[in-house]
């Protein structure tokens, strides 16, 4: 008999690890979460927010890809056709492309990018997300129970006078949800001007601030057009009063001045953020400093300028005079300049870097070409002898998709993936990650690709049943869109997982420069614990790799 | 029609070769410029990957190398602008002496009124070799004529007249569809053009049932409708309205102190709306006829007044 007696094998204790304090684990009620004023937990807001709505306007467009896959009328009634594109636009182009970069990468990077606590209004800033919210759900909601079949564009007189359907209460969603992108601008712009920390100049801003600030100036200057365009509309629907509808007195063509005066610069809200992106992922992933960095940034300012000048493009064949046509056709080819410049920065700050073949930076390439072909097309377009035969043809749709989902989308889910790790302090699958991009990248060039030319041919958009000849290059877009959709439900499945299951990230697991890297991640609520002071120009990895 | 698989479209029109001209010279750009970037970044992403032993030697900014790529897509889009432009400076002229064709666009219709007044639903015969002018009007919201064949398209407004013009070349049958989306049946507002041989097209516009040519169903909705009560039977100088005879394109001077030209426009404005813009001298006393007319009865209307003819205005006609 032994003294020792043997003690039941107890398993030891796991080491009670006490987390860092970080904005995550900073409270777990609900409460904690509706009534933050962190701009990091609003940015996640807006992320799960504008989630939600994507894949209620991605079901839209797999319903009306997969009626158009003969030239008949097999799934749905033309009625409910014309609901689901409206659906789809109205959702993806003001509840998901308007917020999706600017309302959650910006949110969470812009006040860490420029080395600060928070935007400058953080109250305003939850509020901001409230009126998206209300808004969204609303139109949503209305949209599913009752529909709108004027397209996202609603032109009058058909959506002031003609059409039957639930106009004036998706107006009033919209109208709420500009107020969201109005006052999240002017938070940028003020939080820009005033919070940068000491010895971050305007030179020294990462190129994504630059890019989100011009973009809140079209945001602050042109929302409030769109919000007064769609109020006329009430006013007349509701009250008759005569401003759009000839017959009492109106000008239908008044309207689409109005609408495009916001709706184009509206374009630029939404890819301006990704070129911001687009420099970021460039920069980090090859390693080198943005080539022309002056000419980036200046050029983000001169298409924010330009944008406004051009709407009459998409009125060619409206009415409008020819001298008109002359004028906004050759401020449209003006604005292919600061374009272009951008393209070629990006692809020869690619030269002599050291690249690293993450995903973000698939996403980056991707992004490139796709929206150099989506530039490219805009030529076509901004030619009124052209457009005369092109507008409202599916050419027209390839184009603005290859700009606004080979553009923005790429940029987003590439930023997505880079700023993870931060997000969540977790990384993803790589694997996975990089196949889902590829994926991506195919299922996108098959769906849009055949549009260009099923458009030259002569198909008019928003046609629920078509001509025969334009069936091969339909069935091949509505291919090309399955694949799109399973390629985007992937990031969401393995992003998800990556949260519990995920490798912890460390603060700067791609080992960038940027402030943001230079803080934990999760970061603290209070993004830095002490203020950090800044002495050197953004991607400055040459430096870097001298002193390791 | 032809309805086999096609990625372009069949060219049917004196524009046609045209604008396929410069969409193939843009096409050759965007290859050439989309091949050059896809090619470099996948070049550089492949010859500068980690892994790879090579010199690096980046370059942060070259002031050569911007103005390069500013200056060679300025050249370009300058390029593409003019010859862009020259083309629709031809587009936008309508010939003189084109045949007019009126269209009246509804939900979810087209219907066309020829010269001698014999008209038709969502056909449209036309001569080949000759320049058809089309003047058009929606009874409801916008529309959109497109006819893919002849790189032809011209919004349709409710309330103004558009117009827009085209010259078939080849007979033949074309898509005709509707392009602004007008409410449920918006992919069913379709027809086809019909392209035949001058002399056909002649001999088609004799047949068929025989309505009233567009002036004399205009002479007698002027009837109808007592118009020359005040404006007299447009032979001697009326007593309450100005004088008809005449009247079309001629320049009117307003009580506002401006002129007009009395252009269609201005013709089915003053009937109605006739305050909207007064002849100067008369009284705001004329009824309006809103919702009284269709817009073919307007086109039969005007037809009449235009048949007036230039007739020497008596002096002191237009004075009350």
């Amino acid at each position: 008999m032994s003294i020792v007696e043997e003690l039941p094998a107890v398993p030891s204790p796991a080491p009670v690890e006490v987390p860092e304090p970080n904005y995550l684990n900073a409270g777990y009620t609900l409460r904690s979460w509706l009534l933050t004023t962190d701009h990091k937990r609003i940015g996640i807001l807006y992320l799960i927010s504008i989630t939600f709505f994507f894949f209620v306007g991605g079901a839209a467009a797999t319903l009306f890809r997969l009626e158009l896959m003969t030239p008949g009328a097999d799934l749905v009634e033309s009625e409910t056709y014309n609901k689901l594109f409206t659906m789809h636009g109205v959702l993806m182009i003001f509840f998901f492309l308007i917020p999706s970069i600017p309302a959650v990468l910006g949110n969470f990077l812009i006040p860490m990018m420029i080395g600060a606590r928070d935007l400058a209004f953080p109250k305003l800033n939850l509020i901001s997300w409230y009126l998206l919210v209300i808004g969204g759900l609303f139109t949503t909601w209305v949209m599913l129970v009752g529909g709108v079949d004027t397209g996202w564009t609603f032109y009058t007189p058909y959506s002031s006078t003609y059409s039957n359907t639930y106009v004036m209460v998706t107006a009033i969603g919209i109208f709420i949800t500009g107020f969201s992108s109005i006052l999240t601008g002017l938070n940028f712009i003020v939080t820009i001007h005033t919070m940068r920390a000491p010895g971050m100049t305007w030179f020294r801003l990462p190129l994504f601030v630059w890019s989100s600030y011009a973009t809140s100036l079209i945001n602050v200057l042109g929302t409030p057009v769109l919000a007064a365009a769609l109020l006329l509309i009430a006013l007349e629907r509701g009250l008759g009063i005569g401003i759009f509808d000839p017959a009492l007195g109106g000008d239908p063509i008044l309207f689409q001045h109005l609408f495009w005066f916001y709706s184009h610069p509206a374009v630029y809200i939404m890819v301006l953020p990704a070129m911001g992106v687009e420099s970021e992922l460039v920069a980090h992933f090859t390693r080198n400093r943005v080539f022309g960095y002056k000419f980036v940034a200046m050029a983000s300012l001169a298409i924010a300028l330009l944008g406004f000048l051009v709407w009459g493009h998409h009125m060619f064949v409206s009415g409008q005079s020819y001298f008109a046509g002359v004028v906004f056709s050759a401020l449209s080819y003006m604005i292919a300049i600061p374009s272009a410049i951008k393209v070629f920065n990006w692809t020869t700050t690619m030269y002599g870097g050291t690249i690293r073949w993450d995903t973000p930076l698939l996403y980056a390439m991707g992004f490139i070409g796709l929206f150099t072909l989506g530039g490219l097309t805009g030529l076509f377009l901004a030619a009124p002898s052209l457009d005369i035969h092109m507008h409202d043809t599916y050419f027209v749709v390839a184009h603005f998709h290859y700009i606004m989902v080979g553009g923005t989308v790429m940029a987003y889910l590439g930023g997505i993936h880079f700023w993870w790790p931060k997000m969540f302090g977790r990384m993803y699958p790589e694997s996975w990650a990089r196949f889902s991009a590829i994926l991506i990248f195919v299922g996108f060039n098959l769906t849009f690709f055949p549009q260009f030319i099923l458009g030259y041919t002569g198909m008019p958009r928003r046609y629920h049943i078509y001509a025969e000849e334009f069936q091969v290059l339909n069935v091949m877009s509505s291919a090309g869109a399955s694949i799109l959709g399973v390629g985007y439900l992937f990031p969401m499945c393995y992003l998800f997982w990556s949260l519990k299951y995920g490798k912890p990230a460390g603060p700067n697991p791609w080992n960038a420069t940027g402030l943001e890297w230079q803080t934990p991640s999760p970061p603290p609520t209070e993004n830095f614990p002490i203020t950090p002071i800044v002495d050197e120009a953004p991607y400055a990895y040459h430096h870097k790799e001298l002193t390791h | 029609m032809d309805t086999g698989f096609r990625i372009h479209p069949e060219q049917a029109s004196t524009a046609a070769p045209q604008v396929d001209a410069l969409y193939f010279f843009l096409l050759g750009v965007s290859i050439f410029f989309t091949v050059l970037i896809a090619g470099l970044i996948v070049y550089f992403a492949i010859r500068f990957r980690q892994s790879a032993k090579t010199t690096r030697r980046p370059m942060e900014g070259n002031m050569a190398l911007e103005i390069t790529w500013i200056v060679v897509p300025l050249v370009i889009v300058t390029m593409i602008f003019f010859w862009s432009m020259s083309m629709y400076y031809d587009m936008s002229r309508i010939p003189e002496d084109a045949l007019e064709i009126h269209v009246v666009a509804k939900q979810w219709m087209w219907k066309f009124q020829h010269p001698l007044g014999r008209r038709e639903i969502d056909t449209l015969h036309v001569p080949a070799g000759r320049a058809v002018k089309l003047t058009m009007i929606s009874q409801d919201v916008i529309h959109s004529f497109f006819v893919p064949a002849f790189r032809v398209k011209q919004d349709v407004l409710p309330g103004r007249y558009s117009r827009t013009w085209f010259e078939a070349t080849e007979p033949g049958e074309y898509h005709l569809f509707c392009a602004e989306y007008c409410g449920t049946s918006h992919s069913q507002m379709i027809g086809r053009v019909v392209v035949m041989p001058q002399a056909e097209y002649q001999t088609w516009l004799a047949g068929g049932p025989k309505p009233d040519e567009p002036q004399a169903a205009g002479e007698a909705l002027f009837a109808r409708l007592r118009c020359g009560g005040c404006h007299g039977d447009g032979r001697e100088a009326p007593k309450r309205g100005p004088l008809l005879a005449g009247v079309f394109e001629r320049r009117v001077p307003l009580q506002s102190g401006t002129t007009v030209t009395a252009d269609e426009d201005y013709l089915r404005q003053s009937i109605l709306r006739p305050d909207a813009r007064l002849v100067a001298g008369f009284e705001p006393m004329m009824p309006s006829y809103q919702g009284q007319l269709g817009e073919e009865e307007m086109n039969d209307l005007i037809a009449y007044l235009k048949s007036l003819g230039h007739a020497a205005v008596p002096a002191g006609a237009n004075q009350p």
